[in-house]
């Protein structure tokens, strides 16, 4: 018997209209735990660098993480990864809910979608009973009222459905895939399922998901929801708020929006309002969030209230979380009530709420700026609001310039070429950016930019401080009961950790003691995609209920394989590995690992070389950022090595400056 | 002694909807504890308490599992409350054929909440102790045995039988049906 996973996978061939229940191999669970793991080994196997995001040979995967269906508090994480037509990269987005439970208890640990289907179609998975079936009468329909129409035809209250939206039937490079109060944004992943004609998947399950120790396990279960308990009870003190507890930030709760106003970019990540904030706008805002949320609610088996319900007048209810509560007003240089309304058609759109506002403010600086013309906005409301709506009803239509904008900064920016390309600065490997520019360079998150694959901030960093405290007490005090840190090395590195002075930024932490903490931050993220977890309760907040500690235990006790922290950590290691194999077939370089060039005033290219040089040394890459062959093996990913020899991409030559524009020239 | 009126103990779960965040943890450590062995399996299918959820429409209510109904009720129940129109039978706890609501998912057997019934005693259901945002509240009561009031009743029954059938009738009636009852 399989453990905690049930050992099957769906595989739907959308060409043929075939559909296959096919065992895996209890091996590559060992190897690669589940969730992103197994994904990016599926897709290392099957999908050749060659493989356009658009191509039928590419694949979607919807994976329920490791652990998603057992009582483990906060694990119910879908792991959708494909190649981004927008990076042309690995897309590994996530969402969580309450689909990947269900998908276990249907039977199933992940659904792949290959091929394409002729026409517009869902699927249905009811345990043993999965179908294509006709979607025509949904096309055009918005990713919320699509949940709520399967759901209601299909008379099944209890199942679970992903839908994407106009934007992702257009093929929008940044629409989203929605469930429930959350959604799979980053990457584009939605387009690839509208390129695949698949509006939805509906999943409904009752059928077991086993335990391999269940009295122990459980157990595990009730301690970390004791620890949840009292941090709830004790949050951290001298951080800001919503770094003090846990879950996602508290955005749905906070009123108080000093911090994200006054130090994150208005407009296309381009304006900073040092003095926004003040008793008026707190007094709207407030008045504004109280009238709009209903109620605070979380996702599958989660005691947090990190999402709401919005109910804005005059529109349909939708759900949010996080930071999209500003994101759209602050682009647009509105308010909270304008934010909050558009926010709604663009949940229904289903475009990613990082990416989608940029992509709007970007248009409007090149029209201001004369790149673009006031042709290419025909039709064009005169107000500020009205602007913005117009070009989301554009973009998800890809009508006029929406067609261009469609494909995200970067691309739009390549397309419109006269200068454009310079108002497309917030991208990291053509991916639009939190709205953060700031003074001096901060070495941990300079490599966290940089050589993060998730290409995404916020889903790289956590554990260990954003800055020191200022006085040794309230050090002593952090550190006093801080067990998550995997070696005390950790605690002594924030104890001499000064705000000014010799032992501050950007030379203290030291380059060595970075590229540590930047790994440690960064396996607790891909453990937690593995696994299915929410990184709400565990790689984003600082102490949180699950570390580097209990989740050997909850490997072995849940899926019944054997784990201590350093297999656990060669695992993570391993497919974080082969995420970057597949970035490399797919030719990402050195070249393409830096923050965007304006995102701190304060540079310092020697010690950002020498920080790359020794993590990429550290992660026993070349440098090139290319995984050694002698580190492949040592991985047990002796088949990369091979593939990257008969690619002759070790044979390049080592110098990265000589090849400093092949990428942009071949995506061309 | 005569006088002291006997107790008895009432278990009940205070449901404060308004507070359910609704996560369906009750559901999974329902499901886990009643399986066998105990923790084996999860299964929100097989709990003994469901939520109804419908976020977009603020619905959000914890029933767990009472009775089993063997035929549904002549006339069904639809509750709006502010506003909010519930499900057909939304608070009601029957596993009844009306429904597939608690009933095992394979053989359709009925389920029941059984206050999480195991030896040791557990001091909470655990739905309860899961539930850490306090939409369900444990409550143990020591309240009166209500024997006393039901022998009035009783006596009040009886005589409005006496006076539409005579007493007579209904003494022979009672003869004969203690006299069955013994064979």
């Amino acid at each position: 018997m399989r453990y905690a996973e049930t050992g099957f996978n769906l595989e739907i061939d959308l060409t043929r209209g075939n559909i296959e229940r096919v065992a895996t191999d209890p091996r590559d669970t060992e190897l690669y735990l589940g969730g992103l793991g197994t994904n990016a080994k599926i897709l290392w196997d099957r999908v050749a660098p060659e493989v356009d995001a658009f191509s039928p040979e590419n694949l979607l995967i919807f994976a329920a993480g490791l652990l998603c269906g057992t009582p483990a508090p906060g694990c119910n994480r879908t792991i959708v990864s494909t190649i981004s037509p927008q990076t042309k990269l690995m897309a590994f987005s996530m969402m969580g809910g309450f689909w990947a439970p269900e998908l276990k208890y249907a039977g199933y640990d992940k659904v792949i979608l290959r091929g394409k289907s002729p026409k517009l179609v869902y699927i249905l998975i009811h345990n043993d009973k999965v179908e294509i079936r006709d979607a025509s009468h949904l096309s055009g329909k918005g990713a919320v009222e699509t949940q709520e129409l399967l759901r209601a035809e299909l008379k099944e209250p209890k199942a679970q459905v992903a839908a994407i939206g106009l934007a992702g039937e257009n093929k929008v490079f940044f629409a989203s895939i929605e469930q429930g109060r959350s959604s799979a944004s980053r990457g584009g992943i939605g387009a690839v399922m509208g390129d695949k004609g698949v509006k939805a998947i509906v999943v409904r399950g009752t059928k077991d998901v086993n335990m391999a120790q269940p009295a122990e396990y459980m157990k595990l279960c009730n301690d970390v929801l004791k620890y949840i308990k009292f941090r709830n009870e004790n949050p951290i003190p001298g951080v800001m708020p919503i770094l003090a507890g846990l879950g996602s930030p508290q955005e749905m709760r906070v009123h108080d929006e000093k911090w994200h106003t006054e130090n994150f970019m208005w407009g296309n990540s381009r304006h900073r309002r040092k003095d926004f904030w003040n008793d008026d706008v707190e007094k709207e805002w407030t008045n504004t969030m109280d009238k709009a949320r209903t109620r605070l609610i979380s996702c599958y088996n989660c005691p947090m209230q990190c999402g709401a319900t919005i109910s804005m007048p005059g529109l349909p209810t939708y759900m949010m979380k996080c930071f999209s509560k500003l994101t759209y007003t602050m682009a647009a240089m509105s308010n909270l009530d304008f934010g909050l309304k558009i926010a709604q058609r663009a949940t229904e759109y289903g475009v990613d709420g990082f990416s989608a506002p940029q992509v709007m403010a970007f248009a409007l600086e090149l029209l201001e700026n004369g790149i673009l013309t006031d042709k290419d906005f025909e039709g064009m409301p005169t107000d500020n609001d009205g602007k913005f709506y117009w070009l989301l009803d554009r973009i998800v239509r890809r009508e006029g310039i929406g067609d261009i904008l469609a494909n995200g900064t970067y691309w739009a920016a390549e397309q419109i070429g006269n200068g454009a390309n310079a108002f497309a600065h917030n991208n990291i490997k053509k991916h639009e950016q939190l709205p953060l520019k700031l003074s001096m360079l901060n070495p941990i998150y300079f490599l966290m930019y940089s050589t993060g694959e998730k290409i995404n901030i916020t889903q790289i960093e956590g554990q260990f401080p954003q800055a020191p405290w200022p006085t040794m007490e309230e050090r002593e005090e952090f550190v006093k009961d801080w067990f998550q840190v995997p070696d005390d090395k950790f605690k002594q590195i924030l104890l001499d950790w000064e705000p000014r002075g010799e032992k501050s930024m950007p030379l203290y932490p030291t380059v060595q003691m970075c590229c540590d903490i930047v790994d440690w931050q960064e396996r607790m993220h891909y453990i937690d995609d593995a696994l299915g977890m929410c990184s709400g309760l565990s790689s984003f907040p600082l102490k949180p209920p699950y570390h580097i500690h209990n989740y050997p235990k909850f490997i072995s006790l849940g899926a019944g394989i054997e784990m201590d922290e350093e297999k656990l950590t060669n695992a993570a290691k391993r497919y974080r590995t082969l995420v970057r194999a597949i970035n490399i077939s797919r030719g990402m370089r050195r070249k393409d690992e830096k923050p965007p060039e304006n995102h701190w005033k304060k540079r310092f290219p020697e010690l950002e070389k020498e920080l790359l040089d020794t993590y990429y040394k550290f992660k026993g890459w070349n440098n090139d950022g290319i995984p050694t062959k002698e580190y492949l093996n040592e991985m047990g990913l002796g088949y990369v090595a091979e593939e990257f020899q008969k690619r002759g991409i070790y044979s390049e030559t080592e110098s990265a400056s000589s090849k400093e524009t092949s990428t942009n020239n071949e995506t061309n | 002694m005569k006088d002291e009126k006997k107790k008895k103990i009432v278990k009940s779960i205070r449901i404060n909807v308004d507070k359910c965040n609704g996560c369906r943890a009750c559901e999974v450590v329902c499901s886990a504890f009643h399986s066998n062995p105990k923790y084996s399996s999860n299964n929100p299918a097989r709990s003994r308490i469901r939520v109804i959820r419908d976020p977009l429409a603020d619905i959000f209510v914890p029933v767990y599992a009472g009775e089993y109904a063997v035929a549904e009720c002549a006339g069904r129940d639809k509750y709006t409350i502010d506003g909010k129109e519930y499900d057909e039978c939304a608070f009601c706890r029957a596993s009844c054929p009306s429904r597939d609501l608690f009933k095992e998912p394979d053989s359709g057997l009925p389920l029941k909440c059984d206050m999480c019934e195991s030896d040791p005693t557990l001091e909470r259901p655990l739905c309860v102790e899961w539930c850490l945002n306090d939409a369900l509240i444990f409550e143990e009561r020591e309240v009166d045995d209500e024997d006393d009031v039901k022998q009035e009743e009783l006596e009040i029954g009886l005589e409005s039988l006496a006076n539409k059938y005579g007493i007579q009738k209904l003494a022979e009636i009672i003869a004969k049906m203690s006299e069955s009852k013994k064979g």
